[in-house]
């Protein structure tokens, strides 16, 4: 119960300091690094809640994958982070985390005002099958098969769609300057 | 744990990204908040499923993570295109969508 507790408050500031730093730090290479970090914490956290398919999930999908294929636009892209300063808005700096602080505020109230009965414990005990890979394919392919079939489809629309937004246009060219091949 | 602290956790994450969103002017790291705020809904997701005690909370959060990642790839693919075409990396001055 205390290692649980020491784990999650752990977890917890490394899960919040990595998403300061994400939206914080100026070089997005950085920003990158710190997503990283902010998604391992939280895989830690699932963890703790006892979704073990989904931590391992977000790791190896989400810190390994997703992250490697940011990793690879930003260093396309390369620096684009110099120039971003030059029209600096007051206004909408300031607005931004005000707006942010007061949903959180709201979200706070409402949370802990409600008189929802099971957020004061920590849920009912649970058997070692929960959250496992079998417990999870089996409400995947029986209850969720709908989603399941959707989702599928919904990854295969967005191979086609990157495929298509990234490739070499044909008639690009003349578009461009003198001299300039597209990509 | 109590469940409310978890709740409370997503929903600080969740407002970084939001700030994140509002604030930063690279469409990179406005989408890199995106998926903060999808991860912040995604705790919150698993952790009510734990207080149910029934599986059903996950199902929601992985297709919630295959949505982030279909997401994740048209928005690079419209960065590298906004790359290729020489236009400027910036959200504030992208306010049209023809090709």
């Amino acid at each position: 119960m205390l290692f649980e507790q020491i784990l999650f408050f752990i977890a917890g500031f490394g899960a919040i300091a990595g998403a300061l730093g994400v939206a914080m730090l100026r070089n997005p290479f950085f920003s990158v690094l710190a997503l990283v970090s902010h998604l391992i914490a939280l895989a830690v956290l699932f963890l703790l809640l006892r979704a073990d398919f989904l931590a391992a999930a977000q790791v190896v999908v989400y810190a390994g994958a997703v992250m490697v294929l940011y990793v690879f636009v930003v260093a396309y892209v390369g620096d684009s982070d110099a120039p971003l300063r030059a029209t600096d808005d007051g206004l909408v700096k300031a607005f931004g985390p005000l707006a942010a602080l007061a949903i959180f505020l709201e979200i706070t109230f409402a949370v802990v005002g409600s008189s929802l009965s099971g957020l004061g414990g920590r849920g009912p005990d649970v058997d070692a099958r929960y959250g496992s890979p079998e417990a999870i394919g089996d409400l995947l392919l029986t209850k969720f098969l709908l989603p399941f079939e959707a989702a599928s489809f919904l990854l295969l629309l967005a191979a086609v769609g990157a495929v298509v937004l990234a490739r070499k246009r044909r008639g690009l060219e003349d578009l461009d300057a003198p001299g300039g091949v597209a990509g | 744990m109590d469940t409310s602290w978890y709740v409370v956790l997503s929903a600080f994450i969740f407002c970084i990204g939001a700030a994140g969103v509002m604030t930063r002017r690279s469409p990179l790291v406005v989408l890199l908040c995106l998926e903060l705020m999808l991860n912040a809904g995604n705790l919150a997701l698993i952790a009510f499923s734990r207080m149910l005690g029934n599986g059903e909370g996950q199902i929601f959060a992985l297709i919630v993570v295959v949505v982030a990642a279909c997401e994740v790839v048209i928005g690079l693919g419209i960065i590298v295109g906004m790359f290729r075409r020489r236009l400027p990396i910036d959200v504030d001055q992208m306010n049209e969508l023809r090709g």
